[in-house]
């Protein structure tokens, strides 16, 4: 089975290795294909991996010795266990489905073999992420994944924007990242290893408040990576990126690797609940904060990236309160189902020439059913509805909150629940359906070709039918991650079902009523409630003002004050001493023989004095 | 009593003036006479010592120092007057040539 | 007593005779003053005891020496008064007395110490002359030898120097013209 690990692994490095040779010539079709296959071919170990673990048991692999330095040892070592094995398929599925779906994006990018070599790079870091049996492996992938998303962002970094979200996505990323390291260092100080196992098995018997402050400095990093508040805006902005992009690395998998995290570091978590309801009460309001900015949002990506934020709030609950199943199951489904209505979107960018602003499209349904077909079971399934994917696992996450008796974040949920149906839908129907708009500005959308549509189906499928896995998927994985029972009578869970249902589907409901009709009136527009969701709640523009103002000035001042006036001047005045002694001392050789016999006379004074005053240390 | 220090003080004098004469003068000649001054400085310190250490090593040294001091006058003036009848001049300041 | 006289009468000739070689403006003053400055310095070496040396210095300065210096002035016009641009004078007079009194402070520092061994000490009941004769052919043989070698070499070439070019006079000049006007 170790060859099948190997190959998962090493299949998305050689693709991207070998594309990566084509990166500065002109497109090339057979670069896409190739990492295609390869990523497919990763796709298949996967899935073969998934069968053996779910015979066998976890894969415990060790490569060699990576790091070998003092009382540090750190193996280059992998673990195919339940979690990094779902963690796996999930990944390699979307990737491989992203790759095909971007043979058809990319089609007319000049930079078309850059692409798929960054693409493939980035699945490789992400497997190293998820199947690294240690925590500097981990850390490799997540500065991997940082990395390749940098780099995807700024794909077009000739566009400013692109350029300057890139930055945004890799800094906001650093600030998070020197808290994971934080915890890190604590975790080596303190245990003195990286191992996965050994580290769990040694926080058992450890001093709460340091588990605590290991637990807080871990959970920075994950908030970094998965964009919660108050590390949030980067996410918006990474839409600048290709879409495949923002489908596979800031909707399916990477902004997840945070809650893959938290997932992985459950036996910690475990021990500090205090921590882990902190992390669920940010989640919630995550869901509620990002939810209510999607609500009137009209640009196509950014709605689905608040969504996406929102969900990643759910997910956080879930893991937070200690269900931790409940949160991979809605990682899962929400990989494929966000996957899709990204790809979906990217379809529909293609046919409106890159247009983003949903109020200048409506009716698109006319000429592209499929996607629109898609999109809309994507939205159903983000919305929750019975019987797609994200009504099993969202409802679950509502169920473990009311379990907790944390009644305001299964309120929150609740809100929250509502809105993603109501912004889903508004989404669709100011997309596909309602006016025309489009003619207004002369676009002629087309739809995408077949081999692109053909790539979604299997996400389609699989946002329909993902959530009947439900059984098979906790018995799976909860070999490894705990248990979480729910204490609900049959009665209570019912209620909470159908009340979950219901705001859902009247949110739904309320949507298609609303803008059948032609939306909402134009004097909605000047209420303080919708400035500031518009705006985001001003919090870019917060940041801007209190931290990147106050930065720049501080900038400004040491380069003008200390570089220039201090350490330039001190380079420059080295210079000068140097040159003015070469200008002066030059007049010394002027070949006149008087003068010369001064100078020696001069030497001859400065010796007779130094064998006076100088006394060598005996 | 005259010590040995009297006569290394007159030494030190005497070296001195022709330091002076070295410094100060720019004609060639009298350069040369500084140079002798300054030789003549040291043989007397020379044979101080020796006499007061009794060790005849001293007047060893200003011995060969006179031999020194005489085929130095002979090469020097030599160069000196062959100097003279190219440039007409012995003074310091017209030997420029090695002023890069 | 006649020794310490005969010092500071010496000390004060010799001085003052040094100081107008280094100071006067006319060669032939200089030169005069050398010489008699010379003939004082043997003075010292005869209270020192070392009438060896006292002797070779009248000889070799006084006569071989300056008539050489004598004979060499009369190539160059030596009525006139020495036309001299001396710059910074105060520069050479400022590092001759630092240096003075450098040379002063170490020659008077307290290093004689009673533990210096003589190498070729003095003998009892014996003249200088033999005493330097004893020396200089066992112990100092070879650079005596040598010093002649040198005197004979520094002979010829100051006649060849001196001689050798009086008829190529006028071509050197204009190989020296060339030579600035390349410059």
């Amino acid at each position: 089975m170790e060859k099948f690990v190997y190959i998962a692994l090493f299949a998305p490095l050689l693709s991207s290795l070998l594309v990566a040779l084509f990166a500065a010539r002109p497109k090339m079709l057979f670069t896409g294909i190739l990492a295609s296959a390869l990523i497919g071919l990763s796709m298949v170990a996967s899935f073969v991996l998934l069968i053996d673990v779910n015979a066998n048991g976890a894969l415990h692999v060790k490569m060699m010795d990576w790091i070998d330095a003092g009382n540090l040892h750190v193996p280059f070592g992998f673990v195919v266990d339940q979690v990094s094995v779902i963690m796996m398929v999930t990944v390699t599925l979307v990737s491989t489905i992203v790759h095909i779906y971007s043979i058809g994006y990319m089609d007319h990018d000049k930079s078309f073999n850059r692409f798929f070599s960054y693409l493939s790079a980035f699945v490789f870091s992400m497997m190293i992420l998820v199947m690294s049996d240690n925590f500097v492996g981990l850390f490799i992938g997540w500065e991997g994944v940082g990395l390749c998303s940098w780099l995807l962002i700024g794909f077009w970094y000739h566009k400013h924007s692109a350029s300057w979200a890139a930055n945004e996505a890799f800094i906001m990323n650093r600030i998070a990242d020197l808290g994971m390291l934080m915890g890190l260092f604590l975790i080596y100080w303190q245990i003195g290893s990286f191992q996965y196992d050994i580290v769990f098995a040694a926080v058992k018997s450890m001093d709460i408040t340091i588990v605590t402050t290991i637990g807080t400095f871990l959970f920075i990093g994950a908030m970094g990576k998965s964009a919660q508040f108050p590390l949030h805006t980067w996410l918006a902005d990474a839409m600048e990126g290709p879409t495949p992009v923002s489908a596979l690395i800031h909707a399916a998998t990477m902004v997840t690797a945070g809650v893959y995290l938290v997932i992985r570091c459950g036996e910690l978590y475990t021990l500090i609940p205090h921590i882990g309801f902190a992390i669920a009460s940010l989640g919630a309001f995550v869901a509620v904060f990002a939810a209510s900015m999607a609500l009137v949002n009209n640009d196509l990506k950014r709605i689905i990236a608040y969504s996406t934020l929102s969900q990643l709030g759910y997910m956080f609950v879930a893991a937070g309160l200690g269900a931790y199943w409940i949160a991979l199951f809605h990682l899962m489904t929400h990989a494929f189902f966000k996957s899709l209505l990204f790809l979906g979107a990217g379809n529909v960018m293609h046919a409106m020439h890159d247009e983003l602003n949903i109020k200048k499209m409506g009716g698109l349904y006319g000429s592209m059913k499929a996607t629109a077909i898609l999109m809309s079971v994507a939205s159903v399934a983000l919305a929750g509805i019975y019987p797609f994917a994200g009504f099993f696992s969202k409802d679950k996450i509502l169920e473990v909150a009311f379990n907790h008796g944390a009644y305001y974040l299964w309120f929150a949920l609740f809100i929250g629940a509502g809105m993603t149906a109501f912004y889903s839908f508004r989404l669709v129907m100011l997309v596909f359906f309602g006016e025309k708009e489009h003619p207004k500005y002369g676009i002629h959308p087309h739809e995408a070709q077949p081999f692109v549509i053909y790539a979604l189906m299997p996400l389609g499928l699989l946002a329909i039918i993902a959530g009947f896995f439900e059984h098979s998927f906790e018995g799976f994985v909860t070999r490894l991650l705990s248990h979480y029972e729910v204490h609900l009578s049959h009665g209570t869970e019912w209620a909470l079902i159908a009340g979950t249902s219901a705001i859902a589907i009247s949110g739904i409901a309320f949507a298609i009523y609303m803008y059948s009709r032609g939306g909402f009136s134009k004097s909605l527009e000047n209420r303080a409630c919708y400035k500031l969701l518009i705006n985001q709640y001003f919090i870019p523009k917060l940041y801007a003002m209190y931290i990147m103002r106050p930065f720049t000035v501080l900038s400004h001042f040491i380069w003008q004050k200390i570089d220039v006036k201090i350490v330039d001047a001190t380079v420059d005045m080295i210079a000068k001493i140097v040159y003015g002694t070469g200008t002066k001392t030059r007049q010394m050789q002027n070949g006149n023989l008087s003068d010369m016999l001064r100078w020696m006379i001069v030497g001859m004074v400065v010796l007779l004095a130094l064998a006076i005053f100088y006394r060598p240390m005996v | 009593m005259i010590t040995l220090t009297h006569y290394l003080v007159l030494t030190g004098i005497l070296f001195s003036i022709g330091l002076v004469g070295v410094m100060r003068r720019t004609n060639l000649l009298m350069l040369f006479f500084s140079t002798e001054i300054l030789l003549n400085a040291v043989n007397v310190g020379f044979v101080a010592v020796s006499k007061y250490y009794g060790d005849l090593s001293g007047q060893m040294f200003s011995f060969f120092i006179i031999a020194v001091a005489a085929s130095e006058v002979a090469v020097g003036l030599g160069l000196l007057i062959l100097w003279y009848k190219r440039n007409g001049s012995i003074d310091l300041n017209s030997l420029q040539m090695m002023k890069g | 007593m006649y020794e310490i006289i005969a010092f500071y009468i010496f000390s004060a000739l010799t001085i003052g005779m040094f100081t107008i070689v280094v100071l006067s403006k006319n060669a032939l003053y200089a030169m005069s003053a050398l010489a008699g400055g010379m003939i004082f310095i043997s003075g010292f070496f005869f209270i020192l005891g070392a009438e060896f040396l006292g002797v070779v210095q009248i000889t070799v300065y006084s006569g071989a020496v300056m008539a050489l210096y004598a004979f060499g002035m009369m190539f160059f016009d030596t009525t006139r008064d020495v036309k001299e641009n001396i710059k910074n004078k105060k520069i050479a007079y400022t590092l001759s007395i630092l240096s003075a009194i450098l040379i002063l402070a170490i020659l008077c520092a307290p290093f004689f110490s009673g533990a210096i061994q003589a190498n070729y000490p003095s003998l009892q009941n014996t003249g200088n002359i033999q005493m330097i004769g004893l020396v200089l052919f066992t112990k100092y043989l070879v650079p005596f030898e040598l010093a002649a070698i040198m005197l004979l070499v520094a002979m010829i070439a100051g006649i060849v120097l001196a001689s050798k070019k009086m008829d190529l006079e006028e071509e050197m000049s204009e190989e020296c013209d060339v030579v600035k006007e390349v410059k």
